[in-house]
C-alpha cells in the first residue's frame, strides 16, 4: 500500500467536498492510503499571497514544516494550495531574507523548516506513481461513449512545470483515455477560467468562463473534467448567469477528474459526491448508458 | 588562506637566480582592479628578483623589448610576467625571452587578469591575491630547467568530415592547391542543408544552381577521395600524424559500377514510391531503391534494407537486378567496410540540425497539419521538391494567408538562448517566395528583425514595399480555437503586438515556424572521437573567438561552418577557406613544433605496474615487455599529468611540473 500525507486545504472541506469524497474513494479503490496532515492551516493562497506575501509564505511554511515530520510525499489536490506550497518552497530556498523570516515565524510556533517535503498533485501521483497500466486493470465500468473535455486550469502547470508541460499538459488526457472515455481535443486546456475575477470583476470573469464552456460544447463535449476546486466552482457555479447573458450558451456539467475515474472504477455515485453538482451530470451519463452504481 | 607574508624574505631560493619581474596593466583590464605599482614594489623585494617593473601593455613591442634589454643589461636568467592567460601570450613572452638570449622555458607566466582582475572587485584583496600568485611564480621559476621543442613531420593528406557547403568548399580549395583530401559524408550524398534550399538570401539566386556545379567538381577532382554514407569511428595520433578509421556503410550497390541510370529504380517491384523520403523531410515518397535527389553526388543509387522486400523476406523477384543486367552493380551481400587512412590535418564541417518544433507544443507542430517548419517550406517551394514547386496545404488547398513565426527555438530561455543568425533573413526570403508563388497575404511575427549583412537591410526594405506584414511580438500560441466566423477552419496566431499594445488574433491557412539552428544531437560523440571541446550550447569550441576562430584546442584539427555556431552561407564559405588555409600552412611548412611540457618515465624507478598505461587518456604510454617498464611517446603526450599523479613509485614525471617546481610554487602561495 502506498501512503501519502494529505493536505486538503479549505476548498476540499467546503465547496470542493465532492473532490475530497471522490479522491478518497478513488484512492481507497486503488490501494492508496491518505493520512490527513494533523493541525493543518490555510495554505496562504489567493488574497493572502497577493496582499501579504510574507504572511502567506509563513502560513504555507507551517504546513510544510508539519508535513516534513513524516517522510512520505505530501498530496495537495487543490491547484491553489499546490502552487502556493511549491512557490513557498522555492522562494524560501532561493531568497535567504525570506527564509530567515519564515524560519523565525515558525520558531515562535516551535517548528523547524528544512524544505524537504515533496509536494505532489493527485494527477501526478495517479499517472506516475500508480500508473496508467495498473489503473486500466481496475476499470470495471469504462466510460465508453462519454466525450470528456480535459481542462487543467492555470496553476497546476504554471509557472512550475513540475510533472507536465507548461503549455500543453497531457497527464489528464492519458488518465481519461484509460477510463475508456473519448477525450476531446481542447486547445484551451490551460486558459484562465476566470478564477477570482468573477468575484471582483464579474464582466471579465464571466466572459472567460463562457469562452471555455462554449468551446467545450462546440467541440462536442459532454462534460468538462477539472483538477482544481476553484476552476470547478467558477465554471459550474455561474452557468445560470451565463445562460441569461449569452443566447448561445449551453449548460455543461463540470466534474472532477477523480469523479470520472471513480465512475469508471465502478464506485457508487454517493461516494463520488456526484449529487453535489449544481449542473447535474446524471442526464448525460444516462444518455450514454453510464448509470452510476 | 593567509595571503600576506609577515616576512617574505624568508622564502626559499636556490641562490643563483637573477629574476626579472614584469606586471602588465592591460590598459585598465588589470590596473583597474589590481594595484600594479604596489605589486611591482612587492615583487622587487622577493629573493632573487633583480628587476621589477610595471608596464601598460607588456605584449606590445616596447613591452617585449623591455624584457630583452633587461636580460642583457642585468644578466637576468629567469623571467616572470604577470598579465593575462597563458593561452593568449605565453608564446609571445617565451619568444621575447628567447630573443634576449635565454632558453624560453626559463620564463613563467602568472594570470592576474582572468584569475584576478576580471573576477574580483575589491582592490585591496585582489592585489593581495595577485601578490600571492606572483610570489608562487617567482619561487617556482628558479627551479625551471632549459627545455627543447621537438619537431614532428606533417602528413600532407587531409580529412574533411561533413560534405555540406563548408566541407565542399574547403575540399576544393585544398585539392586545387594539390593536396589530397578525403571528404567523408554521413549521408548518401554531399550537399548538406544547402542542397535542400530553394533560393538563397538576399540575392535570391537558386541554391542548386550555385551548389551542384561544386558538388560535381568534388566528384571529378583527382585529388579528392569522396566517401559518402560513411562515418569516422576512430581517430588516434596527433597533429601531422593522425590515424583514422572510416566506416563505409553498405549501399548494396557497387559505387564504381553504378552509372546512375536509375533503371533499377524504375524496375523496382513497388510501382509507386511509398516510403517517406528523407531528403524531402518526409513530404515526398521514395522507393526502397532510390537516389536522394536528382543531383545527388555521387549519383549512385542505394537500397534501404528496412523497406526492401529482398531484405525483409528474401522472396523478391529482384526486378532491379534484372534491370541492371550486365552492369551487375547491385549486391545484396555487400557488407560494411572499414578504411584506415593517415592524414596530417583534419577539418570538421559537420553542420547543424534544426530545432525540433515539437518542443514548443503551443505552436502546434505535429498537432495541426498545416503548421510547417521553414525547411519543409523550402522543399515545397522548390521546383524539384515533392510538389514540383507548388505551395499547397496538406489537404491540397492553396494558402491565402500565411503566418511566419520567427525565433522558434532561438532567443528563448525555455529552449535555446542564442540567436540563430540566419532565421530573420530566411524568413524574409520565404515571405517573398510564398507571396510570389501563391499571392497570399504574409504576416511575420518577430521579436527584432536582425539583418546585419551585405544587402540584407535592403532586402528587408524591399519586403516592406512588397506589402509583407510585420507584427512585433513573440507568438503565444497557434490554435484552431475560432472565436469569430472568419476564424473558422483557420489556424489562429495569437500574439501581443508590442508596437500597437494589444493582443492580436490573426487567422491564417499556413503557419511557418522559423526554427533555429543547434548542434547535432551526436555532437558529443564527434567531440569525443576527435578529442576537441564543445560549448554548452553543443557547438564545437574554437580556440579563440576572435583570433583563432577556426582552430580547436587540439593541434591540427580545424572547424568550418555551422558545427562551430550558426552562420549563413557567405560566412560558412569564408570560414571553410580559412580552415583550408590553416591546414595548408601546416602542410607546406612540413613540420610542427610540440610543446615540451610532456611527461617521461624514469626507467630505474618504474616497477612495471601498468597503472599509468590504463590511466593515460591519449594512449601515449605502452609497456616494454623486455625491460618490463612503461614507455612514453612524447609526441602523443599532451602533458595532462594524469600518469604523474597516478604513478605509485614516482617514476612518471613531467617537464614544467617537476616536484621541486610545484613544491616551490605551493610554498609561495601559502607563505
Amino acid at each position: 500500500m502506498t501512503t501519502y500525507s494529505y493536505y486538503p486545504g479549505c476548498s476540499l472541506k467546503g465547496t470542493g467536498k465532492a473532490y475530497e469524497e471522490s479522491l478518497l474513494a478513488v484512492c481507497g479503490a486503488l490501494g492508496v492510503e491518505l493520512k490527513e496532515l494533523e493541525d493543518w492551516n490555510c495554505c496562504g493562497a489567493t488574497a493572502y499571497m497577493a496582499v501579504e506575501e510574507l504572511s502567506a509564505f509563513a502560513l504555507a511554511g507551517r504546513n510544510l514544516a508539519l508535513a516534513e515530520q513524516d517522510p512520505v510525499d505530501l498530496l495537495a489536490p487543490c491547484s491553489a494550495c499546490y502552487l502556493v506550497l511549491n512557490k513557498t518552497q522555492r522562494y524560501v530556498a532561493e531568497y535567504p531574507e525570506i527564509r530567515q523570516k519564515v524560519e523565525q515565524a515558525l520558531k515562535a510556533a516551535g517548528l523547524t523548516y528544512r524544505g524537504t517535503a515533496k509536494i505532489r498533485h493527485p494527477l501526478d501521483v495517479l499517472v506516475n506513481d500508480i500508473g496508467l497500466k495498473a489503473i486500466s486493470g481496475k476499470i470495471t465500468k469504462p466510460l465508453r461513449g462519454l466525450r470528456v473535455v480535459p481542462y487543467y486550469g492555470c496553476q497546476i502547470v504554471r509557472p512550475y512545470a513540475t510533472f507536465d508541460s507548461q503549455t500543453h499538459p497531457v497527464a489528464m488526457d492519458q488518465l481519461l483515455k484509460a477510463t475508456g472515455a473519448e477525450v476531446v481535443k481542447y486547445p484551451l486546456k490551460t486558459r484562465c477560467c476566470g478564477g477570482s475575477q468573477t468575484g471582483t470583476l464579474p464582466e471579465v470573469g464571466l466572459r472567460l468562463a463562457y469562452i471555455l464552456l462554449k468551446e467545450a460544447h462546440k467541440r462536442g463535449g459532454d462534460v468538462l473534467a477539472t483538477v482544481c476546486p476553484l476552476c470547478q466552482f467558477n465554471l459550474e457555479g455561474y452557468q445560470d448567469k451565463l445562460a441569461s447573458e449569452y443566447d448561445d450558451f449551453v449548460p455543461m456539467p463540470v466534474l472532477y477528474f477523480t469523479q470520472l475515474l471513480g465512475l469508471a472504477l465502478g464506485l457508487p455515485a454517493k461516494q463520488l459526491g456526484l449529487r453535489r453538482s449544481l449542473v447535474p451530470s446524471e442526464p448525460i451519463l444516462a444518455r450514454r448508458n453510464l448509470h452510476a452504481a | 588562506m593567509r595571503l600576506e607574508s609577515e616576512n617574505p624574505l624568508t622564502l626559499s631560493n636556490n641562490g643563483s637566480s637573477r629574476i626579472g619581474f614584469y606586471v602588465c596593466h592591460c590598459g585598465t583590464n588589470i590596473a583597474g582592479v589590481v594595484d600594479v605599482q604596489a605589486l611591482a614594489e612587492y615583487a622587487a623585494k622577493l629573493p632573487g628578483v633583480v628587476v621589477s617593473r610595471e608596464y601598460k601593455y607588456m605584449c606590445s613591442d616596447p613591452g617585449q623589448e623591455l624584457i630583452q634589454q633587461d636580460i642583457k643589461g642585468n644578466r637576468l636568467n629567469r623571467i616572470v610576467v604577470a598579465s593575462c592567460s597563458p593561452h593568449l601570450h605565453e608564446q609571445t613572452f617565451r619568444t621575447a625571452t628567447a630573443k634576449g638570449g635565454l632558453n624560453p622555458f626559463y620564463f613563467h607566466m602568472v594570470n592576474i587578469r582572468e584569475h584576478v582582475s576580471w573576477v574580483h572587485e575589491d582592490r585591496t584583496r585582489a592585489t593581495q591575491k595577485a601578490k600571492a600568485l606572483v610570489r608562487a611564480a617567482i619561487q617556482r621559476v628558479s627551479f625551471h630547467k632549459p627545455l627543447e621543442r621537438k619537431r614532428v613531420p606533417i602528413h600532407p593528406d587531409v580529412l574533411i568530415l561533413g560534405g555540406g557547403i563548408a566541407g565542399i568548399h574547403a575540399a576544393l580549395t585544398m585539392a586545387d592547391a594539390g593536396k589530397h583530401v578525403y571528404l567523408v559524408e554521413r549521408d548518401p550524398t554531399i550537399g548538406g542543408h544547402m542542397a535542400k534550399f530553394d533560393k538563397t538570401f538576399p540575392t535570391l539566386d537558386c541554391a542548386a544552381c550555385i551548389l551542384t556545379p561544386k558538388m560535381s567538381m568534388v566528384r571529378a577532382h583527382p585529388n579528392i577521395t569522396l566517401w559518402t554514407y560513411s562515418e569516422v569511428t576512430h581517430v588516434e595520433g596527433y597533429v601531422g600524424n593522425f590515424k583514422v578509421k572510416v566506416k563505409r556503410k553498405p549501399r548494396y550497390i557497387h559505387e564504381e559500377l553504378c552509372t546512375g541510370c536509375l533503371a533499377c529504380v524504375d524496375a523496382c517491384v513497388y510501382k509507386d514510391a511509398r516510403y517517406p523520403d528523407e531528403f524531402n523531410l518526409g513530404l515526398g515518397k521514395r522507393k526502397p531503391i532510390y537516389i536522394p535527389f536528382a543531383q545527388a553526388t555521387p549519383l549512385v543509387v542505394l537500397i534501404d534494407p528496412e523497406t526492401c522486400i529482398q531484405f525483409k523476406s528474401g522472396k523478391c523477384k529482384k526486378t532491379c537486378v534484372e534491370a541492371c543486367a550486365e552492369r551487375r552493380a547491385i549486391d545484396f551481400e555487400q557488407r560494411e567496410e572499414t578504411k584506415e587512412i593517415e592524414v596530417g590535418t583534419i577539418i570538421l564541417s559537420t553542420g547543424f540540425q534544426v530545432f525540433d518544433a515539437k518542443r514548443i507544443p503551443n505552436y502546434g507542430y505535429g498537432i495541426y497539419p498545416n503548421v510547417y517548419t521553414a525547411l519543409e517550406i523550402e522543399r515545397l517551394i522548390n521546383a524539384s521538391g515533392p510538389t514540383a514547386g507548388e505551395v499547397v496545404l496538406r489537404d491540397g488547398r492553396k494558402p491565402q494567408t500565411v503566418g511566419i513565426i520567427h525565433c522558434v527555438g532561438s532567443r528563448d530561455e525555455n529552449t535555446n538562448r542564442w540567436c540563430s543568425r540566419v532565421c530573420c533573413m530566411y524568413s524574409l526570403k520565404l515571405a517573398h517566395l510564398l507571396k510570389e508563388h501563391t499571392g497570399a497575404e504574409v504576416y511575420n511575427f518577430y521579436i527584432d528583425i536582425r539583418t546585419p549583412g551585405k544587402g540584407f537591410e535592403e532586402f528587408y526594405d524591399r519586403l516592406l514595399k512588397e506589402g509583407v506584414h510585420f507584427i512585433r511580438g513573440r507568438v503565444a500560441e497557434v490554435t484552431d480555437w475560432a472565436m469569430t466566423p472568419d476564424e473558422e477552419g483557420k489556424l489562429v496566431i495569437r500574439a501581443e503586438d508590442t508596437l500597437a499594445g494589444f493582443v492580436r488574433r490573426v487567422p491564417v491557412d499556413l503557419v511557418v515556424l522559423s526554427v533555429g539552428l543547434e548542434g547535432h544531437a551526436d555532437a558529443e560523440d564527434v567531440r569525443r572521437t576527435f578529442n576537441i571541446t564543445c560549448s554548452t550550447e553543443g557547438f564545437f569550441l574554437e580556440r579563440h573567438p576572435k583570433l583563432a576562430p577556426v582552430d580547436t584546442f587540439t593541434d591540427g584539427i580545424f572547424l568550418a561552418g555551422c558545427c562551430q555556431g550558426p552562420k549563413d552561407i557567405p560566412d560558412t564559405v569564408a570560414q571553410a577557406g580559412a580552415a583550408a588555409a590553416q591546414c595548408m600552412a601546416l602542410i607546406d611548412r612540413g613540420y610542427m613544433e610540440i610543446e615540451p611540457n610532456t611527461a617521461w618515465i624514469e626507467e630505474e624507478l618504474c616497477s612495471g605496474c601498468h597503472v599509468c598505461i590504463a590511466m593515460c587518456p591519449y594512449t601515449a604510454i605502452h609497456f616494454d615487455a623486455q625491460k618490463k617498464v612503461a614507455v612514453l611517446n612524447e609526441a602523443l603526450c599532451k602533458g595532462c599529468g594524469t600518469c604523474v599523479a597516478a604513478c605509485p613509485s614516482g617514476a612518471a614525471q613531467q617537464n614544467l611540473f617537476r616536484d621541486e617546481q610545484l613544491f616551490a610554487e605551493v610554498e609561495g602561495v601559502l607563505v
